[in-house]
């Protein structure tokens, strides 16, 4: 496959740039190396190489080495050792971990350390793994672009003149660089499955519900959902294997039973019916994708997947929808940054409303601002009848499109974006078009099912492409395996 | 209370006013609304906190089902219907003391709907009569922390907050614009708190803010509503803060005058909230800014809808108890009460409780409630102490009013044990053992008594053979005089008839 000139090179640690979790377990493991010194290595990699990617927001080195001397402790002692022992991962600065900074790359939250671990965080703890920092992103997790941090741009590593997309581009682009085995991200309307896409790695929105969201700094509560990001479909199910299940801190959690997902990933494909909506194939989907999805599907057939043809036929007002529901809730979460108990606080503010007003505006970036602009619009007074509840509305039919379709077919493929990874700065004047970058996914946000980004090639410019594939609620074993015959077919 | 205004009665009774009430109730949770932390007023600042209750980013609600139980029972007892699937929704506003930027409370779906007060009051001609206030709804949110503006030495330049309240499950609840006078706003909060204390859900104690209570006042010409009915309501104006059901009604009365005395002078009332000023006896206008709030009500995506099933709710009712108005009714009826004295016994749950424990103990109900709602109750009232602080305990009550009964001890030997155990902090039965009344029980001697109160009372004793047999109630009085109270008072009311009649 081709690469582009501008991908990073490096020689610090290489090995570490494809090293997928189960290898990296299995090191630990079996004594060839010991979580320890694989910290560090990738402290290493991360000093050499960050700095061209600017992934990492803050390093949790502390923790990470005591977790993995206590990794190491229990592979030498024989203790049971979790699925992730000894496994390096990124954290996407949107989740808590007690004691670090937790800055959703806003300047709003400089400063704050979160007193509680993120329940996602804290389970992949007890799974083994070593948490080595926080990842940049797009400020509160709005944008395709990772370009809207306070904390500066992040780099795509296989083309650092280019966007790792958004909002999880850290998270994305650390695992696709070799700074991380594999990181958590959040999706609110793709930010996800986009990075993972313009990166070349796997990123999985799991079902609403099926991961808890206690301790993800919320952007938009009925849509946000944390995933992994891995190198290999294999290693995205272990990781979802350990997020998933119902917590008595998240009422939006759900109760229903966790798949195994890693074990059902050895089942066949051949059967299952694979559904191509006609809608995600139309105007403005680059010529180069469209091949590359077209050949994902020949495999899939190939295989022994039946493909037909389905129709989502309101997956036009998707887009609006989304961005009137999200800001909507998006201009209600972030009224907790006011500038009274943590973060910025504007050294000019001399009344109540100044300390608001001036906080909020000197520490919120542009799009953050527009959105809480958009969102209480849309939610005031005269207006909610026509943009809030009119929207509800239409998440409930476009939900209804993708039930409809799960009656005939068994998972759903199509593009995850229209164009690859643009170069930075290139979007950054006409947020508009930015938003409708996320045609392809934010309909799967909207209706709640579960989605990921499988990569399944690479334009001629050695461009990663990414193919999307949707399954039904809960069920991620199916998507999964669905996945990982796409992924099979591009190693041969 | 209220600073006189000088209203004629002719220019007030041309006005009708109009007041519907909010009143805020904080439930008697373990825990908070949607977090573990201790529910419990006062503690250390800032102690009974955690990630949830802070607002910190990341942290989300869970709902306490205790707190949907007391909700529930408080709608019943006030007569709401319960609705199945009820929303939580988000009321957005900006506030040092609510640190999401958000309360969670309920607004087009609340949890209960449609209940009603039947409370005292008072017809057009004056007569008495109960009057009923519709209640529009019952619903559940969460309570705000508090900003703390006095009382540090840089008070001047700062405010510090008290987040220990925040997420203290309130239910708020709405009547109906169905008041009429401060009169009726008084009695309506009365009933409503006699209740609440009788379901338990509720301290309803003012002065720690478990209670506290919003009117909208509004007055309008009394032509005007003859001739186009609600449309003729005035502009409200909503008067704040006040801390005693005395002072609300104050406050309304000057609230309804002030308002005549606007439009008595060419003037109009301006819809706004209104501060009580108790010192000063008067409201005061809130900053306008306060009223130009869009709360931005949307659902609250971070709880699913409530739903309280039928079943749910049977195991919920399963837990109300009987109200004020059945158990006076009851006892009226079970006991041979009068009307003032089932009321009186049931003004609140435990006196309620407590007389019916010793009721079925002793002798004569009628009896222990005599005894409990005066010589007991008076007692308690001048030690300033409550029920459960009382020295006599259950079985004193009921020994005390089983030996009066029996006409073993006198009334005024009953006071004298009592105040005895008031004094001394003993119980009855205690004070009795050692202090029982050297009653004369002995025959003889009690007729020797009797024939020297004759032999000086010759008018009395011919009217007493005239046919005025009542007369020997002073016989009585003068022989258990000479006793000095201790002769056996049924012993000598017989040998007191027999001796007359001999
Ligand atoms: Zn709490």
């Amino acid at each position: 496959m081709p690469e582009s000139p501008n991908a990073l090179k490096s020689t610090v640690n290489n090995d570490l740039s494809t090293l997928t979790l189960a290898e990296a377990r299995a090191a630990v493991v079996s004594g060839t190396t010991s979580a320890t010194a694989l910290a560090e290595r990738y402290y290493e990699r991360i000093a050499a190489v960050d700095p061209e990617i600017n992934s990492y927001l803050a390093l949790t080195k502390d923790r990470a080495l005591a977790q993995a001397a206590s990794v190491d402790a229990a592979v030498k002692s024989g203790a049971p050792l979790g699925p992730l022992a000894g496994v390096p991962i990124g954290i996407k600065d949107v989740l808590t971990l007690k004691g670090a900074p937790a800055t959703a790359a806003s300047k709003i939250l400089n400063g704050y350390h979160p007193p509680y671990d993120a329940t996602a965080v804290a389970k992949l703890e007890a799974a083994g793994a070593v948490l080595l920092g926080k990842l940049n992103c797009d400020e509160f997790a709005m944008g395709g672009s990772n370009e809207n941090s306070a904390y500066g741009p992040v780099h795509n590593p296989r083309s650092l003149d280019r966007v790792p997309g958004g909002s999880s581009g850290g998270s994305a682009a650390a695992v696709a660089a070799g700074l991380c085995a594999a990181s958590l991200g959040t999706d609110t309307g793709g930010s996800i499955r986009q990075p993972a896409a313009f990166c070349g790695v796997v990123g999985v929105l799991p079902t609403y519900g099926r991961v808890s969201r206690y301790g993800l700094i919320a952007f938009a509560s009925s849509l946000d959902r944390i995933g992994p990001f891995a190198h290999s479909v294999a290693d995205a199910a272990t990781l979802l294997e350990v997020l998933a299940g119902t917590d008595t801190m998240d009422s939006t959690s759900s109760a229903q039973p966790v798949g195994s997902y890693s074990a059902d990933l050895a089942k066949p494909v051949a059967g299952l019916r694979i559904g191509v909506p006609e809608e995600y194939f139309g105007e403005g989907l680059d010529p180069e994708i469209r091949a590359a999805i077209e050949k994902s599907l020949d495999d899939l057939r190939a295989a022994g997947c039946s493909i037909q043809k389905v129709s989502l036929p309101h997956t036009s007002y998707a887009v609006p929808t989304y961005y009137v529901l999200a800001t909507a809730e998006a201009s209600s979460n972030l009224s907790r940054m006011d500038g009274v108990r943590f973060g910025h606080r504007s050294a000019e503010a001399n009344t109540l409303a100044n300390m608001y007003r001036k906080s909020r505006d000197e520490a919120f970036g542009p799009e953050v601002k527009r959105r809480i602009l958009l969102g209480t619009y849309v939610l005031s007074a005269g207006y909610y009848d026509a943009y809030y509840r009119k929207a509800q509305q239409v998440r409930t039919l476009l939900t209804r499109d993708f039930l409809t379709v799960f009656n005939d077919v068994d998972a759903i493929v199509c593009p995850v974006t229209p164009t690859p990874a643009w170069k930075l700065g290139e979007k950054t004047e006409d947020p508009i078009q930015m938003y409708l970058e996320d045609i392809y996914s934010v309909a799967a946000s909207l209706a709640g099912i579960c989605g990921m980004s499988v990569p399944c090639g690479t334009t001629k410019d050695g461009l990663p492409i990414g193919v999307q594939v949707l399954g039904k609620h809960f069920d991620e074993s199916t998507m999964l395996r669905v996945g990982a015959a796409i992924e099979a077919a591009q190693v041969k | 209370m209220s600073a006189a205004l000088a209203l004629s009665p002719e220019v007030l009774a041309k006005y009708q006013p109009v007041i519907g009430l909010e009143v805020h109730v904080q439930l008697l949770t373990k825990t908070k609304a949607f977090c573990g932390c201790k529910n419990e007023y006062g503690g250390e600042p800032n102690t009974h906190v955690c990630p949830v209750c802070l607002g910190l980013p990341g942290a989300l609600p869970v709902l306490n089902k205790q707190a949907v139980e007391y909700a529930v029972l408080a709608a019943k007892a006030i007569g709401c219907e319960i609705r199945e699937t009820s929303i939580f929704s988000r009321k957005n506003y900006f506030y040092p003391d609510s640190p999401k930027g958000y309360q969670i409370s309920q607004f087009d779906k609340p949890i209960a709907e449609n209940g009603e007060l039947i409370v005292p009051g008072f017809d057009a001609a004056g007569n008495a009569i109960s009057k009923r206030i519709g209640i529009t709804r019952l619903h559940m949110e969460e309570d705000a922390g508090k900003s703390l503006h006095d009382g540090f030495a840089d008070s001047a330049s700062r405010t510090y907050i008290d987040l220990n309240r925040c997420g203290t499950p309130l239910v708020e609840i709405v009547s109906e614009p169905d008041l009429r006078t401060a009169d009726e706003v008084f009695e309506y909060l009365t009933k409503l708190k006699e209740i609440l204390l009788y379901t338990g859900v509720s301290d309803c104690n003012m002065e720690e803010g478990s209670l506290r209570c919003d009117a909208n006042v509004s007055v309008m010409l009394k032509s005007d509503w003859e001739a186009r009915g609600t449309a003729a309501y005035g502009t409200k104006a909503e008067v704040k803060n006040v801390n005693s059901f005395r002072y609300i009604r104050a406050a309304v009365e000057y609230e309804i005058e002030r308002q005549i005395g606007v439009i008595e002078d060419g003037g109009r009332v301006v819809q706004e909230s209104r501060l009580w000023n108790n010192a000063e006896g008067r409201t005061y206008s809130m900053r306008s800014k306060e009223q130009a709030h869009d709360y931005r009500y949307f659902p609250e995506p971070d709880l699913p809808a409530l739903v309280v099933g039928a079943e749910w709710q049977k195991n919920i009712l399963s837990a109300m108890p009987e109200l004020p108005e059945a158990r006076r009714a009851r006892l009226a009826s079970e006991y041979g009460l009068s009307t003032q004295d089932a009321a009186t016994l049931t003004t609140d749950r435990e006196l309620g409780d407590f007389f019916q424990q010793a009721a079925a103990l002793a002798k004569s109900p009628k009896r222990v409630a005599a005894i409990l709602l005066s010589e007991i109750t008076m007692r308690l009232r001048g030690g300033e102490l409550v029920l459960g602080q009382s020295p006599v305990s259950l079985n004193g009550l009921v020994l005390a009013a089983d030996l009066a009964e029996a006409g073993e001890i006198s009334s005024k030997q009953l006071k004298q044990l009592l105040d005895s155990c008031f004094t001394e902090s003993k119980d009855f039965a205690f004070i009795y053992d050692r202090d029982k009344p050297q009653q004369i029980s002995d025959t003889s001697a009690i007729e020797a008594m009797i024939d020297e109160v004759i032999a000086a009372n010759p008018a009395q004793v011919a009217q007493f053979k005239g046919g005025k047999r009542t007369v020997s109630a002073f016989f009585v009085g003068q022989v258990m005089k000479l006793s000095k109270g201790q002769a056996n008072p049924a012993l000598l009311n017989e040998l007191v008839v027999k001796k007359l009649d001999a």
